[in-house]
């Protein structure tokens, strides 16, 4: 079409709107067809969960449901206190402070999925007694950080705030 | 699919029909007169077995989705309807279940043949290259089945196989909510996967029909590796030479089948898919079905969560790799005697991380595990490539009829 002529034509400028509009399309007709598997309106409506933790004594981990998830709150020991604010940060794969991780040195609140490939860590178990995943041996301590096995990262802290000194709201 | 075809329709009826859509004349052309090699043995059945095993597989599906419920809180009980008050539904839901495993065992030792036969070198690269988009679609099919049941091993293996692509650089998170539907494995995962579960052998059974027409295109390969130079000499018909004897590969295989289905039914299986999915408690030791063992050995053998990913997935690279690896212009194992060898020790390797992929992943186990993987791709990257330069073959038949006149040394060493 455009042989002898180095200048693009009025019809090369056609054949190419009319391409970029096709693929346009294309997408805009693909899109809802990929969208639909994304949660919904009613999933992601943001559902928080209230937990009254005046019952749970001290050593206790107590695992509430929150979007599907399980999430502990642990009433830490003064040994488990000490134990997770001692660690040199040079020590961890995922350095992070106690302090950072805890709103209360005594409250422990993390998403209770390992952050490997989303299995259940068992508390009070592993080498520093905080949480092990029993499918491929992440070992947390007690502050929840990781620290042997192939998990990447820290179990991950929630949003929650204290309602009173009893009462906690995850979300 | 190949060559002229020369099926002339006896009757009238059929000449009129041949003339206006000659299918008949393709089916002819395809499995009647195509010609097979002569000295095929009885691994060349496994294609027919295959077959097979995909037709039964989807007419026990067909019928299992009419009275399977895909709800979180129906499912379970809807499967264990199915075992206790349908009609025969103890027999279709056995027959599926262990139909997925002799699906694999049969799969993969179609594989093996490949590789020991040198199946995938020139001029059968897409047609191998097709064979592994099959063996993957079959296993996110088998996959997705084994989510639906929606027992423990059910949730906790989604939950576990949808995470492996969290490990995806900054969109992970965004794929797996995306794949779930939600923050978790839940009612959109499980209708998803049944929609999906329902759909993927279709799709199979449409690259079966590209595999076939590539394997028409250039012929099958053979035990000696050589092509057919005279099709009077060194080939037969396929019917019947080839329909019967894949008929009799076909009844062995069903025995084995049935042996499974009718005495050790749930042998295969896990015990705690017979517990209703718990999303707040995993199981003790989470273990994939058998036929996912080695790539699952893979993945906990690299101390890394991307890093196990990228190696289980990089292990299927290897085959789609394989045509490209493999540097002997020599294509069968029979007159190799050094690929020979090693072609044993890397299916020792595959079965012996299969076994490591069963056991928790503790002390010995890791590190054997790694010492396995380690071979695995050596095998690969580097035996493969060097072998082709440095081994020296036996002389390989003239053609297909020498090699069998030889007196059945088409295969020395084995009955």
């Amino acid at each position: 079409m455009a042989t002898q002529t180095a200048e693009p034509t009025r019809r090369d400028m056609l054949y190419i709107a009319t391409g970029a509009a096709a693929a346009v399309a294309t997408g805009a007709a693909v899109w809802p067809f990929i969208a639909q598997m994304n949660p919904d309106a009613s999933t992601l409506a943001l559902s928080s969960t209230e937990l009254d933790i005046g019952a749970i004594p001290e050593g206790q981990i107590v695992t509430v449901k929150w979007r599907g998830k399980p999430v502990f709150v642990r009433h830490r020991t003064k040994k488990e206190i000490d134990e997770a604010e001692q660690v040199p940060l040079a020590q961890l794969p995922d350095p992070a402070t106690d302090q950072s991780r805890v709103k209360k040195p005594e409250w422990l609140v993390v998403i209770g999925v390992c952050t490997h490939l989303g299995c259940i860590p068992l508390g009070h178990q592993g080498p520093y007694d905080g949480w092990f995943c029993p499918c491929h041996g992440s070992v947390y301590d007690t502050s929840g950080r990781i620290r042997q096995g192939p998990a990447p990262r820290n179990l991950d802290v929630p949003d929650y705030a204290f309602l009173t000194d009893t009462k906690i709201k995850i979300g | 699919m190949s060559g002229p075809s020369t099926y002339v329709p006896k009757s009238a009826i059929g000449r009129w029909f041949e003339s206006r859509l000659p299918v008949m004349g393709l089916v002819h052309s395809s499995f009647v007169a195509y010609p097979t090699p002569k000295n095929l043995n009885y691994w060349w059945t496994f294609g027919a077995i295959l077959s097979f095993m995909l037709g039964a597989q989807i007419v026990t599906g067909v019928v299992l989705a009419m009275h399977y419920t895909p709800n979180t809180g129906l499912a379970f009980d809807s499967v264990e309807q199915i075992m206790r008050d349908v009609n025969w539904g103890w027999l279709l839901r056995y027959l599926h279940s262990n139909g997925a495993s002799m699906f694999f065992l049969a799969v993969y030792v179609h594989i093996a043949r490949g590789m020991y036969y040198g199946s995938y070198k020139a001029p059968r690269e897409v047609l191998w290259l097709l064979g592994v988009v099959i063996f993957l679609l079959m296993m996110a099919t088998a996959f997705m089945g084994y989510v639906l049941p929606w027992g423990q091993m059910s949730f906790w293996g989604a939950t576990v196989i949808t995470n492996l692509f969290s490990a995806i650089p900054l969109v992970g998170d965004t794929i797996t909510t995306w794949l779930w539907g939600g923050y978790s494995v839940d009612n959109p995962t499980l209708n998803r996967f049944f929609s999906l579960h329902y759909l993927l052998p279709f799709m199979i059974a449409g690259v079966v029909v590209l595999h076939v027409w590539a394997l028409h295109v250039v012929g099958q390969n053979n035990p000696a590796g050589v092509e057919i130079k005279d099709v009077e000499k060194d080939s037969v018909p396929f019917t019947p030479y080839a329909t019967l004897k894949d008929s009799v590969g076909i009844s062995a295989f069903l025995i084995l089948y049935c042996w499974f289905v009718f005495f050790v039914p749930n042998y295969l299986g896990d015990p705690d898919n017979y517990i209703n999915a718990n999303p707040l408690q995993t199981p003790a030791h989470i273990v994939p079905e058998w036929y996912f063992l080695p790539f699952y050995a893979i993945l906990r053998a690299i101390p890394s969560k991307l890093g196990g990913v990228i190696f289980m997935f990089g292990a299927i690279v290897m085959l789609v790799l394989l045509p490209w690896l493999d540097t002997s212009r020599v294509r069968s194992a029979v007159y190799r005697p050094v690929y020979k060898v090693l072609f044993w020790c890397f299916i020792a390797c595959v079965i012996g991380l299969g076994y490591l992929g069963s056991q928790p992943p503790e002390g010995g186990a890791v590190l054997a595990a790694r010492i396995l993987t380690a071979f695995y791709f050596i095998y690969f990257l580097v035996l493969l490539p060097l072998l082709g330069l440095f081994e020296t073959p036996r002389p390989v038949p003239a053609s297909i009829a020498d090699s069998v006149l030889e007196g059945g040394a088409a295969e020395p060493g084995r009955a």
